[in-house]
């Protein structure tokens, strides 16, 4: 029977979650790297056993581990993020020039062939790819020196590259998204860049419909149907079915359009989950309730899922990378919260079961079906 | 032999315990000693300096013979008691609670 292997990251370390096809008894091995921020960990699609993890703390940076063996052992690999050439400036909060300077590492993306290739999102917002599996690392630099990025400026959490879709169906196409530039796509591996942020409305940046500026906070695709993307972004849940070349609105009938992830079905690419937040300035699910909400029309029409999360008294908030779906049948659904629970759900978000509940902080949750 | 004391995470990350050793060529500056600790234990890079800029990381500093060195450039000679290994180099990271 097929396994399920979560990945974990959390504000003092990594855990890993397994659990066989059933996906009802969990085993939970960590803290790995405790004490430790742990933004992210994934395994590559080509090899299942071969996890990377960013490992980062305010006193001692960034650290880049490997694992060969499913996380039960690791290698501290290279951790030069140095860019490429002049890194000249973004804007700061106040508007002023900043220079760009390397905080860490948000988000790891392994290819989908090569386990020794993967892609690292930096703040501040670059693009970082290895070919030796983490050894070394090499700046793409033309995201960084587009020629809007001199406007760019960061979010409150930083200014983040942290999501990287990397297209299974066009060859060299990749998707990137940044708080609070907006969204790119490269169609030559990564080369050249464009914002592809038509049709996003932020009122919030002094041209709500500039080309970037905006505050996206995840996007998603489905493997089958690389072309439609869905978007949570700052408000508004938004989708393109034209690459990105443009975007309409489809929050519908969500009780708010502010959240932080997004994630699609593995077999229905029209059915998507979020985790609606308050507001912008109030960062819990409104009146106390965690509610997932899903739709089955892509968008539009979203329905609650209630079922085995707190209906009352819930202050924890969902985080960007912090839900991932499997590849089983029924597709399998989980995220985690800052609260430290870890939600399952084995039967696409109708009923839900707290894997963990007291873990630090989640920032990040992957999910991978073990052979 | 040089002796430095390293915070708990870096030990973690260096899977040592207790003090490192280093043997470091005279004259033993505290550029010296930090070059040939990376070098000995290449996952600390960057975690005591910055891999680019080579700055001392903000909240860690510098101590020998309960005198700080933070501030002082990589090519200071440190005292004999420290090149002797009668005296630990410290790495000190700034407490903080959360």
């Amino acid at each position: 029977m097929s396994g399920i292997r979560l990945l974990v990251g959390t504000r003092k370390g990594a855990f890993i979650l397994t659990s066989d096809g059933t996906r009802k008894a969990w085993d939970v091995s960590g803290p790995h790297f405790g004490g430790w921020e742990i933004y992210h960990l994934k395994a590559s699609p080509a090899d299942p056993n071969r996890l990377y993890a960013s490992q980062s703390s305010g006193w001692f940076g960034q650290v880049i581990q490997r694992s060969s063996d499913g996380g039960r052992t690791w290698e501290t690999m290279g951790n030069k993020f140095a860019y490429e050439g002049a890194t000249g400036t973004h804007l700061w909060y106040d508007g002023t020039p900043h220079p760009w300077e390397f905080a860490r590492v948000w988000h790891l993306e392994p290819s989908l062939t090569d386990p020794d290739t993967v892609y690292a999102g930096v703040e501040d917002a670059a693009l970082f790819r290895s070919t030796d599996g983490g050894q070394t690392w090499s700046e793409l630099p033309g995201l960084r020196t587009h020629p809007s990025a001199g406007v760019w400026q960061p979010g409150a959490g930083g200014m983040c590259l942290h999501t990287i879709l990397l297209d299974p169906a066009t060859p060299g196409r990749m998707f990137i998204a940044i708080s609070a530039a907006g969204a790119f796509r490269s169609d030559d591996g990564g080369a050249t860049w464009r914002p592809i942020n038509r049709g996003l409305r932020s009122e919030q940046i002094p041209n709500p419909t500039a080309e970037v500026g905006h505050c996206v906070h995840r996007i998603a695709l489905h493997r089958s149907r690389p072309g439609t993307l869905f978007m949570q972004k700052h408000w508004d849940v938004m989708r393109s079915d034209d690459a990105g070349e443009t975007w309409r609105e489809v929050s519908g009938n969500l009780p708010t359009d502010f959240g932080f992830p997004i994630d699609v079905h593995a077999h229905e690419p029209e059915t998507i989950y979020v985790v609606p937040i308050k507001s912008d300035s109030e960062h819990y699910p409104p009146e106390g309730r965690l509610r997932v909400y899903r739709s089955r029309t892509g968008g539009n029409e979203w329905e609650a899922l209630t079922k085995g999360l707190p209906q009352r008294d819930c202050y924890v908030n969902v985080l960007r990378d912090a839900m991932a779906v499997d590849s089983l049948d029924p597709c399998g659904v989980y995220f985690g919260t800052t609260g430290g629970q870890v939600y399952a759900s084995a039967d696409a978000g109708e009923s839900w079961t707290a894997v963990v509940q007291h873990l630090p902080s989640v920032v990040s949750v992957e999910a991978q079906v073990l052979p | 032999m040089i002796r430095v004391v390293l915070p708990a995470h870096l030990r973690t990350l260096a899977r040592v315990d207790g003090e490192v050793k280093l043997e470091v060529e005279p004259p033993v500056t505290f550029g010296a000693v930090l070059d040939a600790l990376e070098a000995a234990y290449p996952m600390l890079r960057g975690t005591i300096r910055d891999q680019v800029t080579r700055r001392r990381r903000a909240f860690l500093r510098f101590f020998v013979c309960g005198e700080d060195l933070s501030h002082e450039p990589a090519g200071t000679v440190l005292p004999e008691a420290v090149a002797a290994g009668d005296e630990p180099f410290l790495v000190i990271g700034a407490m903080a609670g959360g």
